[in-house]
């Protein structure tokens, strides 16, 4: 079976279709006995958010998600709205409870907790859109001991 | 390449590491001809960072010829001399386009990382631990600048090295202090701290038509350095009372603006080298705010880094004070101030007490920490 999928509710800058392109969502559970960081509760059905510095047309073009944000498709449910004070657009995702954990390198990364996934992808979505591209680190004599000395 | 590399709490090695690259399509690769020390390095040195990697090449402030360039960017060539500031910012998001490159969103590597120490990342910066979103530092043969367009600034010919490479942070720095805290022509002036970027931010001050600034220090060589080359009145805080002096200076009323210069205190246990440390007390701060006038500002600046404690905040709202704070400078500054070094309004070279070549730095580092010998910065030629 397929991830659910429903609409959520967006805001107001974008056209039905481009409603219906932001509005993919998947259930993320959480374990059991566990509160959210800092023993807020609620805290694993916050809103990540980030301000994005252009208009919404621009972060999700035709109403997509943009790359890296498609990864999570079926994973997180996204919120888009324009940012007051003429900053942009404000972009939000969470992880729903209910969906499958995160496994593999995803989990090895972020641990149990799934906003730290989310929180990344939102800012690399950012920085994708304001720079163009994502900022790489140099490589250093680790990744490269051929020619290290 | 050789670079210097931090290998161990207080020890530095010049070892052969790896060219840098091209990583990003707005990125240069730079040949340094300058790099010197910066106090900001001083925690990194002493091992309080723990994200600091043996290996990791130190060195915010540089200067040098672009040897090659992205596809990316517009504004440089090959031949360039370029000054890089100290932060990496990308020139797009909203802080940038507002002139605030030290609040840069896209800077890091991994913003996402370091939002939690401060609340919200700052710009990236050459020579700090790169899982901390930073970049190899300037202080070896060669190094990556990203965002070039925006981090490298071409410097005019008629500027030379050493007066050329503190417009990488240590002027823009000074210059910062004096516009945040709105230093207007009349003004009284108070440096804490006379070290480059105190000196430079006293000079500042006269450029904005102060009509005095008095530097306090410890170190007679460099208070007759700033009495020398900025005009600033000197004061030593072991053989004066301070907030005295100061009143005298401004007619009982306290200086009108007050700028923090004195950088990262030095560790005092080995509780501190490793990120515990609670309970500095802020000395000069606090003399600051006390002496500062009544609706003055007091301008923080740079490594006071952690916690403070004792910090009177009855004095900040009984005299209405305005505190304003800036660990890095805005990029925003540079040309203009690599203008004013062209029109000889703006010297440095004097900062510049110790010219080393790349493979003594661990020296140069050593005399930089030990304020011994006179030593204001270190500067380092590959």
């Amino acid at each position: 079976m397929g991830p659910m999928r429903r609409l959520t509710p967006v805001g107001t800058a974008l056209g039905g279709s481009a409603l219906a392109g932001a509005a993919r969502v998947l259930r993320v559970p959480r374990r059991h006995g566990r509160s959210g960081a800092d023993g807020d509760p609620a805290a694993a059905g916050r809103w990540e958010v980030v301000t994005v510095d252009r208009p919404p047309d621009q972060v999700l073009p035709g109403g997509r998600w943009p790359e890296p944000l498609r990864r999570l498709d079926g994973a997180v449910e996204v919120r888009v709205r324009p940012a007051p004070g003429d900053r942009g657009t404000e972009l939000a995702a969470r992880p729903l409870t209910g969906a499958a954990p995160t496994v593999g390198l995803a989990a090895h990364l972020v641990g149990d907790d799934p906003r730290h996934l989310v929180r990344r992808t939102l800012r690399q979505v950012k920085q994708r859109v304001e720079t163009g591209e994502e900022l790489r680190a140099d490589r250093s004599a680790l990744d490269r001991p051929e020619a290290g000395g | 390449m050789r670079a210097l590399c931090w290998v161990g709490a207080d020890q530095l090695a010049v070892r052969e590491v790896p060219d840098p690259e091209l990583r990003n399509e707005r990125d240069i690769i730079v040949r340094v001809r300058r790099s010197a020390t910066c106090g900001a390095d001083l925690p990194l040195l002493a091992g309080r960072d723990p994200l600091l990697r043996s290996g990791d090449v130190l060195g915010a402030e540089f200067l040098g010829e672009v040897v090659e360039t992205g596809p990316g960017v517009r504004r440089h060539r090959s031949g360039d001399r370029v000054v890089v500031g100290a932060g990496v910012a990308c020139g797009g998001c909203w802080y940038c386009r507002a002139g605030l490159h030290a609040c840069c969103d896209n800077g890091s590597t991994e913003p996402a990382s370091v939002d939690d120490g401060w609340g919200r990342s700052d710009a990236g910066c050459f020579g700090r631990p790169r899982a901390a979103g930073g970049f190899a530092g300037g202080h070896a043969e060669y190094v990556r600048v990203p965002y070039a367009d925006v981090t490298a600034v071409r410097v005019p010919d008629v500027v030379g090295d050493d007066r050329a490479l503190f417009a990488a942070d240590a002027a823009p720095t000074g210059w910062l202090a004096a516009e945040l805290g709105a230093v207007r022509p009349g003004d009284v002036v108070a440096v804490w701290g006379a070290g480059a970027v105190g000196q430079l931010a006293a000079r500042a001050a006269t450029l904005r038509g102060c009509a005095r600034v008095v530097v306090v220090d410890r170190h007679e060589e460099r208070l007759r350095m700033a009495e020398r080359h900025t005009g600033a009145e000197p004061l030593n805080y072991r053989r004066t009372d301070v907030s005295a002096e100061l009143r005298d200076h401004s007619g009982g009323r306290g200086p009108d603006v007050c700028v923090v210069a004195v950088g990262e205190p030095p560790a005092r246990s080995v509780v501190d080298r490793f990120g515990a440390r609670v309970g500095d007390r802020p000395d000069a701060l606090r003399e600051a705010v006390y002496a500062c006038r009544k609706g003055g500002t007091v301008v923080v600046l740079g490594g006071t880094d952690g916690f403070v404690d004792a910090f009177p905040l009855g004095a900040v709202t009984d005299k209405r004070l305005t505190v304003r704070g800036a660990r890095r400078p805005d990029l925003r500054d540079v040309p203009m101030l690599l203008d004013r070094m062209a029109r000889d309004e703006l010297r440095t070279e004097h900062l510049a007490t110790h010219r080393l070549p790349l493979e003594e730095a661990p020296r140069g580092y050593a005399l930089f920490r030990d304020r011994a010998d006179g030593c204001v910065r270190a500067v380092f030629s590959p």
